[in-house]
């Protein structure tokens, strides 16, 4: 016989009308996510290694470039043989030459296709998933959301690696080819804007790469789960 | 009780086009599924069982027809309120069990509860109250991976009967286990019936798993062949085995 401690919650047959989805907040979403990526700490590895990379780079130029640009103006003659032994053309050197920023403009723009790709596939390994997740009444925003925000996450903790890893490194060779003079002659305030163009970069780089495989990834059918594919 | 059956389908058709082709995956189906019935859809591969069951499931929509659930007709339905339908109403069971694989069993059942609202510590809670429900109290924090097929599929029902729905759809959910196995997964999903008064729809190759069902519809070329009660079917399975094993 029926087991009367088992109440059906809401009978469809009881409501005067079907209510609409809960719609699941940012925050519950964000333990999702961040337990998915946790899990998958190797693929996600790969993903911010592409955001790390070009941040790095870009933070590595910037900041080598500032301590330069300040080391040229100071114009002392002990000072410009070093720079000359660093290959540093004082005479044209007036902020950064238009090879470079190409060449940084190009990195940043293999580093979006990258991580767009890495995204799009860590998203078509899980369409079964997203199938199953709707069918257990997930609605396409909180996919949206969970997708948006572990690449988000992912962005964000590739910038600021990238960031400490291109300043050290950075920072690090121009010391080791000027001595003191760099820190005597240290540009603070040029660097802080560098670091901070440099995570603004990196931020708008994660969030354009996450939002195309996040409306993808929403816009799958839940048929999708019912495929079987062995 | 009401009298307004829980499943209706009115003259569902499924017509896949193939280049020029036109494709019945289901022709003109009509049926009706009550209260506390336990259905088994019978049929061979490619009969159109999984097409019927996206329908009916709310996952997919007919090409003609329409299908009545507690009396809402889906089509009427947004998006949303579908969505609201397949957490609060429905339980999927799959063949392939469809586990998150990098989710442990609690949190395989307990994400269902997340969706229907809960915060995540009350889901956990009613999660481990739904696998101590199909005896896995022991593994909750197995992931799949390390839990044999029929351990899996128990999570999958844990996960299925977690939002307390009215319906459990299970497609072959004995597709992938060995017989024993098999029947154990038939046996729970029979207690869900009995126990909780759930409506137990489920598609099957086979005529060993037949025993739970209250009733037995054949579906051929994507037209109901044949509807039967179990204790008719009974008398005959000798020939029903020649015929599906044709
Ligand atoms: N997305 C699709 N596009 C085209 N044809 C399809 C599609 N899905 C199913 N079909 C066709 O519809 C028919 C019914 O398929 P369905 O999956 O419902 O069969 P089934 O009875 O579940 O078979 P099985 O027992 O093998 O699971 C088949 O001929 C199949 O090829
Ligand atoms: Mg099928």
């Amino acid at each position: 016989m029926t087991n009367t401690a088992y109440n059906t919650e809401r009978r469809m047959d009881e409501l005067d009308r079907i209510p609409d989805q809960t719609v699941i907040p940012w925050s519950v979403a964000f333990s999702v996510s961040w337990g998915s990526l946790r899990r998958r700490f190797f693929r996600s590895l790969i993903t911010m290694a592409g955001v790390i990379l070009a941040i790095a780079f870009l933070t590595y130029m910037l900041v080598t470039d500032d301590v330069t640009n300040a080391l040229i103006l100071v114009n002392q003659d002990q000072l410009n043989i070093l720079l000359q032994k660093a290959d540093v053309d004082i005479i044209a050197a007036t902020g950064t030459d238009k090879r470079m920023m190409l060449l940084i403009g190009l990195s940043l723009f293999t580093c979006l296709v990258g991580i767009i790709n890495s995204m799009l596939m860590s998203v078509t390994e899980r369409i079964r998933e997203i199938g199953t997740m709707k069918c257990l009444g997930a609605l396409s925003t909180f996919i949206l959301k969970i997708y948006f925000i572990e690449s988000a996450l992912q962005g964000v903790i590739g910038t600021l690696i990238g960031l400490l890893v291109g300043f050290v490194v950075g920072f690090g060779i121009s010391v080791h080819s000027f001595h003191g003079y760099v820190w005597q002659y240290l540009p603070v305030v040029e660097i802080l804007k560098s670091l901070g163009i440099s995570a603004v970069i990196g931020a708008l780089i994660s969030v354009v790469a996450a939002i195309a495989p996040a409306q993808w990834a929403s816009a799958k059918e839940p048929v999708d789960a019912m495929r079987v594919e062995q | 009780m009401t009298s307004e059956p829980i499943i209706r389908t009115v003259n569902i058709s499924k017509i896949y086009k193939i280049g020029e082709e036109e494709l019945y995956a289901l022709r003109d189906v009509s049926l009706e599924i009550r209260r506390n019935e336990y259905v088994s859809i019978m049929g061979p591969s490619g009969s159109g069982k999984s097409t019927f069951f996206n329908m009916v499931g709310a996952l997919d929509k007919p090409s003609k027809g329409d299908v009545f659930m507690a009396g809402y007709r889906l089509t009427d339905l947004s998006p949303s309120q579908l969505a609201w339908v397949r957490c609060h109403n429905i339980g999927y069971v799959f063949q392939s069990f469809n586990l998150i694989p990098t989710m442990t069993a609690l949190e395989n059942v307990a994400i269902a509860r997340i969706f229907s609202g809960r915060t995540p510590s009350e889901a956990r809670k009613d999660a481990a109250e739904a696998l101590g429900q199909v005896g896995l109290s022991d593994r909750l924090e197995h992931v799949p991976g390390a839990l044999s097929g029929g351990q899996q599929q128990r999570v999958a029902i844990a996960r299925a009967i977690v939002n307390k729905p009215s319906i459990i759809l299970a497609d072959e959910p004995t597709g992938n286990l060995d017989l024993h196995t098999g029947e154990e997964i038939i046996k729970l999903l029979s207690d869900m019936k009995t126990n909780f008064g759930i409506t137990i729809i489920t598609a099957t190759h086979d005529t060993k798993m037949l025993s739970a069902s209250d009733t037995v519809v054949w579906i051929k070329d994507g037209r109901v062949d044949r509807v039967a009660a179990r204790s008719d079917v009974k008398i005959e399975v000798g020939s029903i085995d020649g015929s599906t094993l044709a």
